[in-house]
């Protein structure tokens, strides 16, 4: 989906924060989120990697900056539980008022569209037990879309010219997973883009992962 | 530190509650989490593999071809690193590891990512003026070094292995890993020759 988690390429977002050095949790709630989400998946809240990244990314784009990694986190492992019926926003609100929170407190993430609704990029085939489509040094051209549900096709890298350097393999396919549709394994490669092409004026080299669905052959005229 | 609780301490206050009377959840996790990401699974870990390619040829061979299998024999605990692609970096070519759309990091080999990795600025930056960004975290490249950036959108990790610094030819393999940062292997500082 189209969303402020893609933020690459993005202007506006000018200080960086850097620091050598800080502690891995700043506060002890955030190892107890940390801790939750791997609760949450024993729990079957979620059952794959897709579905927590859509559920962060489901987030209101004014928290999703305001509240930070792990603030993210909450709000995704609360929609999970939520969700999957294991807890309900009346009593975790409930409870926190109970401890002393204000009623605006709420970190919300946007309920989930269906599964018919929403998908990522479609698959073109079925590739398991098939050859890779493309071979490393193909040119390569990433389709331009705006799919309602999960995909891992960063905005910045829509509709631009890169070359494959590596096959790297069938891995579970992220637009699908993410809504429960299984695994539907695609073939991953590593595509190389020039900065420039990309519409970038830096000169350097830009690599991503991309699976085989975002990918369309350019045809070379001999 | 405010004396007030943060409204997101008092949410997951309130979820952790739930959870424990549920029995979904332990305060020992927690305790084991926070034990686990400070103490045993960190950038230690990959300055392991960084020292050993430095002062093992055929080692570094291994790593740049099966980084993953390497991790494996290590039996470095912490995930996500279900496969692992070592970049060397050279006088010629600097390799820098950002995940744009989330905060994709190989925590097996450098622990759980520092706040400025997941958040927007380097995120939305290092793939549209790396040079300049690097210049401003203190790192400034040669004209003649290229930049490439390894963008983590699927589940590949990256592990940037640094230019071992001059004036570290008598050091050994333990010495040289206590000069191994975080950030070396990121790919946003170099590694200082110890004064």
């Amino acid at each position: 989906m189209d969303g402020i988690h893609d933020l690459g390429g993005q202007s506006g977002h000018s200080a960086l924060g850097y620091l050598r050095n800080e502690p891995v949790f700043k506060d002890r709630w955030e190892a107890t989120v940390f801790t939750m989400v791997r609760a949450s998946a024993q729990a079957g809240a979620y059952t794959n990697i897709d579905q927590f990244r859509h559920a962060v990314e489901r987030i209101e784009p004014k928290a999703y900056l305001e509240h930070g990694y792990y603030g993210r986190w909450l709000g995704a492992v609360e929609t999970l539980f939520v969700e999957a019926g294991i807890l309900t926003t009346a009593e975790i609100t409930e409870r926190a008022a109970h401890l002393g929170a204000g009623p605006d407190d709420l970190i919300a993430a946007r309920p989930s569209l269906t599964k018919t609704q929403a998908t990522g990029i479609p698959a073109k085939r079925n590739p398991v037990g098939e050859a890779p489509w493309f071979k490393v040094g193909d040119p390569v051209h990433t389709v331009q879309a705006s799919p309602l549900g999960h995909t891992r096709l960063p905005g910045y890298a829509r509709n631009k010219k890169g070359l494959i350097t590596a096959c790297q393999g069938l891995w579970p396919y992220p637009d699908l997973r993410a809504h429960g549709h299984g695994e539907q394994s695609q073939y991953l490669y590593t595509v190389s883009f020039k900065s420039l092409d990309l519409g970038f004026s830096e000169a350097f080299e830009l690599n991503l992962d991309l699976f085989e669905p975002y990918l369309s052959l350019i045809e070379t005229i001999l | 530190m405010s004396d007030q609780p943060s409204p997101q301490s008092l949410r997951t206050e309130a979820i952790e509650t739930l959870l424990i009377e549920k029995k979904l959840l332990t305060s020992e996790a927690i305790d084991t989490v926070l034990t686990t990401f400070s103490e045993q699974v960190g950038p230690m870990n990959g300055a392991k593999l960084v020292a050993r390619a430095w002062v093992d040829q055929g080692f570094k061979a291994r790593l740049l071809e099966d980084a993953t299998t390497i991790v494996q024999e290590y039996g470095f605990e912490g995930g996500q690193v279900d496969k692992l692609i070592v970049k060397a970096c050279s006088e010629s070519v600097h390799h820098v590891v950002v995940c744009t759309l989330c905060s994709c990091y190989p925590w097996a080999v450098l622990g759980l990512p520092p706040r400025w990795y997941k958040d927007p600025g380097y995120r939305s930056r290092i793939v549209r003026e790396p040079r300049k960004v690097l210049t401003e975290m203190g790192l400034t490249l040669p004209d003649t070094t290229s930049i490439k950036v390894w963008d983590s959108s699927a589940e590949i990790r990256y592990l940037v292995l640094p230019l071992r610094p001059a004036g570290t030819e008598d050091l050994d393999e333990t010495a040289l890993a206590e000069l191994i940062t975080r950030d070396a292997m990121i790919g946003v500082a170099a590694i200082e020759t110890p004064s």
